[in-house]
């Protein structure tokens, strides 16, 4: 059976849920009734697509007679396309059971309501198009959709803002994708994947059109410096969508940019690695630094967003540089770690964002300096919240683990690679994304640290209640998978094999044929792992410690006031917030990085004025690029305004002036 | 028969580093006071130490959550696994397989991690600075460990421990740049994640000074015997891995018989003894640094092994 007949059916449904929200979004059964159709209807897209990444379901190509009149809209569902369905889809089911509980809280369901699925349905799109033109027309109306729904509580000042800026990156990334494929379409038009597949094209065109599509995609996904939009919009939608933007949009742009530069590109340039793993890395550490800082708990998951999106273009980095110097095997590892990355952060950041909205559910705060203690009122959610913090640290025996260890072994197969600008780019990048591993552990120590542990800071925090079953179990749902793809990684990366092995003509070893399931990149002496009896030991010797030492030692336990070296504080403001448990790292990094700058406002002897302590920190991609342009822009602006207020004989000469210039430059050119 | 042997193997060295682990901080205890010229206690305190604790009752914090309990248990279970899979006396080991030197390290990052939020659990300003140091430090210390673990495997040719110690154990790796520079950096993160002098002093309650000792001073009783112990199983740790990839030789071979694995323990209770010395060696010849100037040191730990990696990528024979 064809994959498409199941697929495009389900869009149909998503769109019509869509047009039904907005007949029936101001009645009080719109939101379950919503919400209920976009499960069902992203639960049979999982289905179907982990039915086409096994090969059940038939790959072949469709044309519709929609679009432009004399292309129509080619539809196509191929191993990389089910594998993003996949993402999609799963992150899919997952918000929109969340979304049934969480969706009761919303203030103005139908300024949700009827983008939620139409946003499920333009990324479920992006995935299956197969002409330049349905994907540019899915992208933008992905965009789109989620734009409204950054702007659902656009009464919040700053919501206004990042829907407005995020409007422009949104915009300026489709016009570069435009322009990229209106590149590779060459002067023919040959809009179609499969065409533009086929086509010759010169070296350089191909180069502009990697690097607009870089571009394109790169600012969708929040590749640095093009990120700035991105911890500002993502953390202004409810947080469902917040989960979805951030968990899996950022994905369908990595997609976008693999079906681009691996798949309709051909051959990669050597230089177009070196260019990916060291925007990689940057984005790697500047995400996760910026993260550490962030005291607003839905931002410091978008920053850690960007800094994933620096580990998958890292991944794809390498992999390009493998395929170029013809080293397949490994080029399918480092694609495979960063498709792994993909699923695994749709994952988790999923999770982590419903979290942070249970919490704000709950208490209504996203400032972590107001919460804390919420373990005691919310252990379900804490529970999960905690599994997603392990995860996305990249500690075993959780699934973040397995893909930063296979992009490690990747680095190590890399003293291969012919060229110093390789040679030295790689293990640099080693480090930082070594560094950028090792700074999210820090962060989400803090996260989970300040949030859920300690005393409650606010009253807010101290009276919360844990949140309804649907959120509760889309948590729930998120974290087993984060976990039981941590320990069986194998069967995830044996899906896999036919997408290396049509992008890169290779693939990595057999995984699941291997005794007690442990995954082995490359040769059983050179590296292996295997998370299940990880997480087998771990259990069991916890336990068989918990257990001998209960039955033989001792059991007592008193409740006592907190020790403190002897001189315990009753004031929760006395315990580390996340400014001060971020001091240490931001002494050491940010003064090169921020301009972190501290002063003490300390006064005279005598007087009873509080002393301060300010810290001023600056976003320099902010300030040297995107100031400038801004300023720049203003500028202009404000000296084209005068055009707007001139007499009709003026207006009549310039319509005169350019006439003529046009006629000019028209008979110079021929 | 073979499926037997390693078996045992695999089940000695778990029970060796379970047994030994106090034994070497007793050690190091004493030689510290003995270089001192000081008595010291005896060489089995630990072990007292740790019986005493397990048998009191515990004094839990208001303010602590059930995460608090579960802790100590998890952080022993991961520093335990994680020391079972690097080779003490016997190479070979069943389960080597299971976790390389990668996964090991993140093995005693999780175990971090984990100590890291109960310094958070209780609420007080104490934990929080231990925490938040820790996390410092940790940020640093990882990725010098990583590279360091890059430029052995490159040496290598594999992450996998035991082949690296057979690998490095051959006359054909010789004296390299790269890896003394790799040793180093191992030695200095050593130090760090061990919470030893210069970074942090393990015998200290001097408040604005400590690191680790200020994460768990919430813990009292069989959760405080459970870190202590976790935390002579992470020097041990150290202590072997250094021993098993710098001085490889007499780690029996799979398959030697009895004198050979005779042999390997020998070598290995010598080492862990040379390994012990040194550390109170030089842990009594330095002064403790300021917290901020912690960061210098490990960059230059970090330096030398992006050092050592990049010189192996230039060239396998550096």
């Amino acid at each position: 059976m064809q994959a498409l007949m199941i697929h495009l059916p389900l869009v149909g449904v998503l769109l019509a849920a869509a047009v039904l929200a907005t007949a029936i979004a101001r009645s009080a059964s719109a939101t379950p009734v919503v919400y209920a159709i976009c499960a069902v209807a992203s639960a049979a897209g999982l289905a179907a697509a982990l039915l086409s990444l096994t090969g059940g379901l038939s790959a072949a190509p469709l044309v519709l007679p929609l679009g432009l009149p004399w292309v129509g809209a080619h539809f196509r569902i191929d191993a990389l396309a089910a594998f993003f369905l996949v993402v999609v889809n799963l992150g899919g089911t997952a918000a929109s059971i969340y979304g049934l509980g969480y969706g009761h809280h919303e203030d103005a369901p139908h300024r949700v309501l009827p983008f939620f699925p139409a946003f499920l349905a333009g990324m479920n799109l992006v995935v299956m198009a197969d002409d330049a033109f349905t994907f540019l027309l899915s992208w933008e109306f992905m965009s789109l959709a989620s734009w409204a729904l950054v702007l659902a509580h656009h009464r919040e000042a700053a919501n206004a803002r990042a829907a407005y800026i995020y409007l422009l990156m949104a915009s300026f990334g489709t016009m570069a994708l435009l322009l990229a494929f209106g590149l590779l379409a060459g002067p023919g038009g040959e809009y179609a994947f499969a065409s533009i597949r086929e086509a010759d094209r010169a070296p350089a065109i191909a180069a502009l059109a990697l690097v607009l599509m870089l571009v394109g995609a790169g600012s969708k996904a929040g590749l640095a410096p093009l990120h700035v939009w991105l911890p500002l919009a993502h953390p202004a939608a409810p947080s469902h969508v917040s989960a979805l933007m951030s968990g899996v949009m950022t994905k369908v742009a990595i997609y976008g940019f693999i079906r681009v530069v691996f798949d309709l590109l051909g051959e990669p340039a050597w230089w177009s690695s070196v260019l990916l793993l060291a925007l990689g890395g940057a984005t790697a550490v500047l995400g996760i630094l910026h993260a550490m800082m962030e005291t607003d708990l839905k931002r410091l998951l978008a920053y850690s967003t960007i800094e994933n999106i620096g580990v998958i273009f890292a991944g794809l980095g390498l992999s390009l540089a493998f395929e170029a110097n013809g080293m397949g095997w490994a080029a399918a590892l480092a694609l495979v770690a960063a498709l792994f990355h993909v699923f695994n952060h749709s994952l988790f950041k999923s999770l982590l964002f419903f979290g942070a909205g249970a919490v704000l559910t709950a208490t209504g705060q996203r400032d972590m300096d107001r919460l804390g203690g919420l373990i005691h009122r919310m252990p379900a959610t804490s529970l999960a919240f905690l599994v997603g913090c392990v995860a996305i640290s990249a500690l075993p025996p959780f699934n973040g683990f397995v893909s930063e260890w296979m992009i490690f072994q990747a680095i190590l197969q890399s003293p291969n690679l012919p060229g110093w600008g390789l040679k030295i780019m790689v293990p640099a990048v080693g480090g930082l994304l070594a560094l950028a591993a090792a700074l999210a552990a820090a962060c989400f120590v803090r996260a989970f640290g300040v949030v859920f542990l300690g005393r409650p800071r606010s009253t807010v925090a101290e009276q919360a209640q844990e949140v309804d079953h649907f959120s509760i179990a889309a948590m729930a749902f998120l974290a087993a998978l984060c976990l039981l793809a941590g320990i069986l990684p194998g069967f995830v990366i044996d899906s896999l094999a036919p997408i290396t092995q049509a992008l890169v003509g290779g693939s990595m070893p057999d995984q699941t044929g291997d005794a007690w399931l442990s995954i082995v990149p490359i040769a059983e002496g050179r590296s292996s792992y295997n998370g299940l009896l990880v997480f087998v030991f771990i259990a069991v010797s916890a336990w068989l410690a918990a257990y001998l030492v209960h039955r033989f030692a001792s059991r007592e336990l008193r409740r006592g006031p907190a020790w403190d070296c002897g001189f315990p504080e009753p004031s929760p403001a006395t315990q580390y917030t996340g400014g001060s448990f971020a001091q240490p790292i931001r002494r050491v990094f940010g003064t090169m990085v921020f301009r972190a700058r501290e002063t003490v406002d300390m006064p005279p002897p005598g007087s009873t004025a509080p002393a301060r302590h300010r810290v001023e920190m600056r976003d320099l991609v902010w300030d040297w690029l995107f100031a400038p342009i801004a300023g720049a822009v203003d500028f202009a602006a404000g000296h084209l305004n005068r055009l707007q207020f001139l007499t009709i004989r003026r207006y009549l000469s310039f319509v005169f002036l350019a006439l003529i210039t046009l006629l000019l430059v028209l008979a110079l050119w021929t | 028969m073979d499926l037997i042997l390693s078996f045992l193997i695999q089940a000695a060295q778990m029970a060796i580093v379970l047994a030994l682990a106090p034994l070497l901080t007793g050690f190091v205890r004493k030689v510290k006071a003995r270089l001192l010229r000081r008595q010291g206690a005896s060489v089995f305190q630990p072990y007292r130490d740790i019986a005493r604790l397990l048998r009191k009752e515990v004094v839990l914090a208001e303010s602590a959550s059930w995460l608090f309990r579960v802790i100590p248990y998890l952080i022993f279970a991961a520093t335990w696994v994680a020391a079972a899979l690097v080779p003490t006396f016997a190479g070979g080991l069943l389960f080597s397989w299971t976790a390389d030197l990668i996964a090991i390290i993140a093995l005693l990052g999780s175990a971090r991690f984990f100590l890291a939020l109960a310094g958070m659990d209780v609420g007080t300003s104490f934990g929080g600075i231990g925490a938040s140091r820790e996390v410092m430090i940790a940020s640093l210390a990882e990725p010098a460990m990583l590279l360091t673990v890059f430029a052995l495997a490159l040496v290598a040719g594999s992450t996998q421990l035991s082949t690296v110690a057979a690998v490095l154990a051959t006359p054909e790796v010789g004296l390299r740049v790269s890896l003394a520079m790799a040793l180093i950096a191992l030695v200095m993160v050593a130090l760090a994640e061990n919470a030893r002098i210069p970074v942090d002093n393990p015998a200290t309650h001097l408040e604005l000074t400590m690191v680790h000792e200020a994460m768990v001073l919430e813990y009292s009783g069989r959760h405080l015997a459970m870190i202590e112990f976790a935390a002579s199983l992470k020097l041990l740790l150290y202590i072997s891995l250094i021993a098993c990839v710098f001085v490889p030789w007499g780690i029996a071979a799979p398959g030697s018989g009895l004198a050979g694995f005779a042999l390997g323990a020998g070598a290995y209770l010598a080492k862990l003894a040379v390994g012990g010395f040194l550390l109170a060696f030089f842990e009594t010849s330095i002064a403790k640094m300021r917290v901020f100037r912690v960061p210098d040191f490990l960059g230059v730990a970090l330096m030398l092994s992006l050092l050592g990696t990049l010189l192996l990528f230039a060239s396998r024979s550096l």
